[in-house]
């Protein structure tokens, strides 16, 4: 029962609180690198390890370290996590490294990583931390990867890189009838209005979340 | 008992449910309601809003009727290959019924795809956030097809006017609170969604695409093409119409926008109604000619070599830029939307000078996307607010000024 009494702590963030669609943290490479599914779901993996294995860091040194360079601290501990994974993608698949490029490393300075270093894991035990950790991430995770999904799905017509819908260049399946891949849906912008609407859906959907003007 | 009788029977039955604004919008667009518009940012005296519409359209029609007859002429130029330049603007082998006839079959399925999917998606959302169903679509419903080129596949129109009209003005509360031209916006969709329909040298001709797909299939035909001007000009091709023939609109281009004469027609019939601004339209000019002006300066003193790719279009007469591409058509119908352009008059001259100045300069160093004039636009549309909040802070601090001098 213990262990379990703090689950709400990696609930809430995959809804309610969720870091990207209510924070509206973490945009930049929401953007970035969601043109592909592939990479969404390794970039999502990539933060559920920092943003974990850092908020437990973090907590365990919250009674040693001084306020005063507290960011630098956390600078150091969030610089060092995202090395290990960059030399991890490097060393087992440097392609997806490529793709990625300065997004890994942009890590660093994907709000929601300082956001709950600074909020949650100074001031809770470190397993309370890990939750909080895993359940942002995951809140992350899962809104990157909706996006992903449907910016690969519209824009290239494959999902992970399968041609789901057929192939363009030979006409076949859903491309013999005339369809065509959305380019626009590979462009920023059209990122930035996905997530919009998934806001949106959501607000609609649960009224509490909508702000007084 | 007549359709009227009928439809307010209808009216009076569903009052209070949820299909309520339906029938009062079938209702109110064919017959004149009781009521006048109340509430928007386009109010201008005590009409139905629906009437305002409706003028816009009867002056959009001729382009409509003109862009029928020129898509099926384009088709036979391009198949005959007898296209003589400086034909008289009543010339029969442009008005007759056969080119009339190819172009409406293409056309017609344009206009009913844009209003139908555009009407649904309103119908739809009226219904979901119950309010009355709003005009704003009746315009932009008709100047979609006229902006579209004629070859574009119908399933592409409806996904551009779906996203156009929930994303470019339901999601800001429908119409009078968008802030970009709910027809622009669904032509820049089309525009980067699908590249490969919207530019090129086969789309503006009916028939092209499909021709080329049987050639490929194997069939002994030959290819048919037409590009627009403003396309050749970007690839320094040469052109071969004439300036009477651009001005009377008998060139390749998006099925409404070729006719220069049509549209100034148009746009008298705007301003003599006072629905479109004719300082928009003035400045629009103005700027375009500037900038077309500074292009034909740097031309001419030689800054720019012929080898250069921008060379063809800046050394154009800086005048033709208003009878080529879709400037004019957009500087008469879509600058002057009530809704997205400045409001007070000198923002007016401000936003239109741009919208004039920035087409050209986009035309000119964007050889990929040629037609310049839907993205300043869309630019201009983003700034009108800023340009009106200046305007009237700068109202405010001359009376001030006014106000102080008295007083001391």
């Amino acid at each position: 029962m213990g262990l379990f009494k703090d689950s709400n702590l990696v609930t809430d963030p995959l809804t309610d609180t969720n870091p990207v669609t209510i924070q509206v943290l973490g945009i930049c490479s929401a953007l970035a690198i969601t043109a592909e599914l592939e990479a969404s779901i390794v970039m999502a993996i990539a933060v559920l390890f920092v943003l974990g294995a850092g908020n437990v860091v973090i907590s365990l040194m919250r009674n040693i370290i001084p306020s005063k360079i507290r960011i630098i601290v956390q600078l150091i501990v969030v610089a060092a996590l995202v090395i290990i994974v960059d030399l991890v993608l490097k060393a087992f698949a440097y392609q997806l490294s490529k793709t990625l490029s300065v997004f890994v490393g942009l890590i660093i300075t994907n709000c929601i990583i300082m956001g709950r270093f600074e909020a949650f894991a100074l001031a809770n035990k470190p397993w309370r931390s890990f939750l909080d950790g895993i359940g942002n991430a995951l809140g992350y995770g899962v809104i990157l990867v909706i996006v992903g999904f449907f910016r690969e799905l519209l824009g290239s017509g494959t999902l992970l890189g399968f041609k789901v819908l057929g192939d363009p260049i030979e006409k076949t399946g859903a491309y013999a009838y005339g369809y065509e891949n959305n380019g626009f849906m590979l462009l920023a912008p059209m990122a930035l209005i996905t997530l919009g609407i998934i806001i949106w859906v959501q607000r609609s959907k649960n009224e509490a979340l909508i702000e007084e003007n | 008992m007549g359709l009227k009788q009928n439809l307010h029977n209808l009216k009076e039955k569903y009052k209070g449910t949820k299909m309520a604004p339906a029938f009062n919008a079938i209702h109110t667009f064919l017959y004149l309601p009781n009521e006048t518009t109340h509430g928007g940012t386009h109010i201008k005296a005590a009409d139905d809003l629906k009437r305002t519409m409706n003028i816009v359209i009867m002056a959009l029609v001729p382009c409509l009727i003109f862009g029928m007859f020129n898509a099926g002429f384009q088709h036979n130029i391009a198949v005959n290959g007898n296209f003589t330049s400086g034909m008289s603007f009543f010339s029969g082998q442009f008005w007759n019924l056969e080119n009339f006839f190819i172009g409406a079959v293409k056309i017609l399925p344009l206009v009913l795809v844009s209003y139908g999917v555009g009407l649904l998606v309103e119908f739809i959302f009226a219904v979901i956030k119950g309010h009355e169903i709003e005009e704003g679509y009746l315009v932009t419903g008709m100047l979609v097809p006229l902006i579209v080129p004629v070859d574009i596949p119908l399933w592409m129109l409806s996904v551009a006017v779906i996203f156009g009209v929930v994303i470019g003005k339901e999601v800001f509360g429908g119409t009078g609170m968008n802030i970009l031209n709910p027809a622009l916006t669904i032509r820049a969709f089309l525009f980067f969604a699908y590249p490969t329909w919207i530019s090129g040298d086969k789309v503006w001709v009916e028939g092209a695409v499909a021709r080329d797909q049987a050639i490929v299939a194997g069939e002994k035909l030959d290819a048919i093409s037409g590009e627009t001007m403003l396309g050749a000009l970007a690839q320094g091709k040469e052109v071969v119409y004439s300036i009477w023939d651009m001005f009377y609109g008998f060139i390749p281009g998006s099925v409404g926008e070729t006719s220069t004469l049509l549209i100034i027609l148009g746009a008298l019939f705007l301003v003599f109604t006072k629905i479109g601004s004719w300082r928009i339209m003035l400045s629009g000019v103005l700027g375009a000619l500037a900038m077309g002006l500074i292009f034909n300066a740097i031309a001419d003193a030689g800054i720019i070599g012929e080898s250069s790719k921008f060379y063809a279009l800046m050394n154009t007469p800086f005048w033709h830029h208003l009878i080529i591409g879709g400037f004019a058509f957009g500087v008469v119908f879509m600058a002057t939307d009530p809704v997205t352009a400045s409001q007070t008059n000198k923002g007016k001259w401000i936003y239109g000078f741009l919208i004039g100045f920035l087409s050209i300069l986009i035309r000119v160093f964007n050889p990929a996307y040629p037609e310049g004039v839907m993205l300043a636009i869309l630019l201009m549309n983003v700034f009108a607010p800023t340009i009106d909040h200046y305007v009237v802070q700068g109202n405010v601090k001359k009376r001030l000024k006014r106000l102080k001098a008295k007083l001391t």
